[in-house]
């Protein structure tokens, strides 16, 4: 293998032949995070406002529920996500039909990543005096109505910046999950930059990632300050 | 007075608390806050609660409402028994008694209107008549100006009259005040207490209210209660329980009120 030096493997991350294998990579990896990430804010957002609501000093105690609630999501949140992944990709050819590639992750990875984001989504709405919704319950509120009315409403700012994080968190381990043949820049990374050298190849792949995760994280930072300023809180 | 205690009169007051307990219960811990609380209050009237912190004021007006769950005892308003409503009927029930918090506890994500219409949109009010209602009331605690600012923007005082419009959206026949003034300035407090005047009379709405400020049962309070120590240890016409004291706390409160007023801080009196 012939070596480059360091201006010309620099030089090579931007050539045409580098991008013509991770042009298609970062569209699986958007594929991949676009799903995964529709899964989480669904399941996630339930899932916290399950965890708040049957809490012992939730709007509607559920002892029994919330506690094997509350195992199943640290037993989840305490493996690694490449365990996980592992673990659920059998789960995957149940659902999808394949266990590999892009689709066959989506699962897996929304696997990992719905308990992070439920726990994130419970601590945004913990944030929230409780008087707000006493006065809600004062006024005859059904739970229901607390929930859409006044819970999530008044974490809005919060939740928008932890689903950030979430969406971050999305993007790096679909990127680990590429090494169990997902595909995607992660895949890329390790079958080239890793298995056979071409740091030129890394280099890009990685240079995509950050910029992925600079521009959710300016996306989400304008949102959240933009409701905040809305609500003249800053 | 002593009218009262000789038939109980129980059909002329319209609310009516007796025997009234609550205890709490923490990692095997009890603190018994209500001891039996006995208590009547008329239609229309402004009933002052006032007691020293840990008296279980708040735990007694939010008995009221259940926000607390009493342990044992009765309040009855009008004819209904308050502690025997289902989840349902405590839903309809609550819409009828607003209430006012120390904390505003205004809704950030809501204008002031948006603030107002919430009880309405929980009473299940069509939307057609929700904006006129809101217009109405906003114009009665003279925030109409403000009906578009978020809470974010409003200060202190009148952050407590939209707390006011919006426990008076659905025309509740009682409405109670846990500590309202008592994160307002002194010049703040007044109006409040003088918008809740004004209601009271204009809307023939009975007022129950605590707090540990002896000035505002004296501005605003027609009747009084004090409580020490989870029970009612002195009750009557204000005038009568500021000129001729009973109990220790109220002659403390007392002691302390004037100590303000004459205490000067060279050692000197009046």
């Amino acid at each position: 293998m012939e070596q480059m030096t360091l201006a010309e493997t620099i030089a090579s991350a931007f050539g045409e032949k580098t991008w013509t294998i991770v042009f298609p990579a970062i569209y699986d990896t958007l594929y991949m995070v676009f799903y995964t990430t529709i899964l989480t804010a669904v399941f996630g957002l339930l899932l916290g406002i399950l965890i708040v609501v049957t809490s012992d000093d939730g709007i509607y105690p559920c002892r029994k529920f919330s506690a094997v609630l509350g195992s199943v999501v640290n037993g989840l949140r305490s493996l690694p996500s490449i365990i996980i992944i592992i673990l659920t990709l059998p789960l995957s050819r149940f659902i999808v039909g394949v266990s590999y590639g892009p689709k066959a992750c989506i699962i897996a990875l929304a696997v990992t990543c719905i308990p992070m984001f439920g726990r994130l989504v419970e601590s945004s709405i913990l944030e929230i005096p409780k008087g707000k919704i006493e006065a809600a319950r004062s006024m005859g509120a059904k739970n229901s109505q607390i929930v859409t009315k006044v819970m999530i409403p008044e974490a809005l700012p919060s939740l928008i910046r932890n689903f950030t994080i979430a969406v971050i968190a999305v993007i790096s381990t679909t990127a680990l999950a590429g090494m169990l043949g997902a595909g995607g820049l992660g895949d890329v990374a390790v079958r080239f930059g890793y298995n056979r050298f071409k740091t030129d190849i890394l280099i890009a792949a990685i240079l995509v990632m950050i910029l992925m995760v600079q521009v959710v994280q300016f996306i989400g930072n304008i949102l959240s300050r933009n409701v905040l300023k809305k609500r003249h809180l800053i | 007075m002593a009218a009262q205690l000789g038939e109980r009169g129980e059909a002329e007051h319209f609310i009516r608390i007796a025997d009234l307990r609550k205890t709490f219960r923490s990692r095997g811990k009890s603190f018994e806050v209500l001891k039996g609380v006995d208590l009547e209050i008329d239609r229309g009237d402004i009933f002052g609660v006032v007691g020293f912190s840990g008296a279980g004021k708040s735990t007694l007006i939010r008995c009221i409402n259940r926000l607390e769950e009493p342990d044992g005892g009765e309040i009855k308003i009008g004819d209904t028994e308050i502690t025997k409503l289902t989840k349902y009927e405590l839903d309809r029930y609550r819409q009828k008694i607003g209430i006012i918090f120390q904390q505003f506890n205004l809704l950030d994500s809501r204008t002031v209107a948006e603030n107002v219409s919430f009880p309405l949109e929980i009473a299940g009010e069509k939307n057609g008549r929700i904006s006129g209602r809101v217009k109405e009331i906003l114009d009665l605690v003279d925030l109409s100006d403000k009906a578009d600012f978020y809470p974010g923007q409003l200060s202190g005082g009148q952050k407590q009259r939209v707390g006011i419009a919006r426990a008076l959206a659905n025309n509740p026949d009682i409405l109670l005040s846990d500590e309202a003034t008592s994160a307002l300035d002194p010049q703040t407090t007044l109006s409040v207490l003088d918008l809740l005047k004004d209601i009271n009379e204009k809307l023939k709405l009975t007022i129950i209210l605590i707090t540990h400020e002896l000035n505002v049962i004296r501005y605003v309070c027609k009747n009084m209660a004090v409580l020490e120590d989870g029970q009612i240890v002195e009750r009557g016409p204000v005038r009568s329980v500021f000129t001729s004291p009973a109990s220790d706390t109220a002659k403390l409160f007392l002691k302390i009120d004037a100590g303000f007023q004459i205490g000067w801080n060279d050692g000197g009196g009046i």
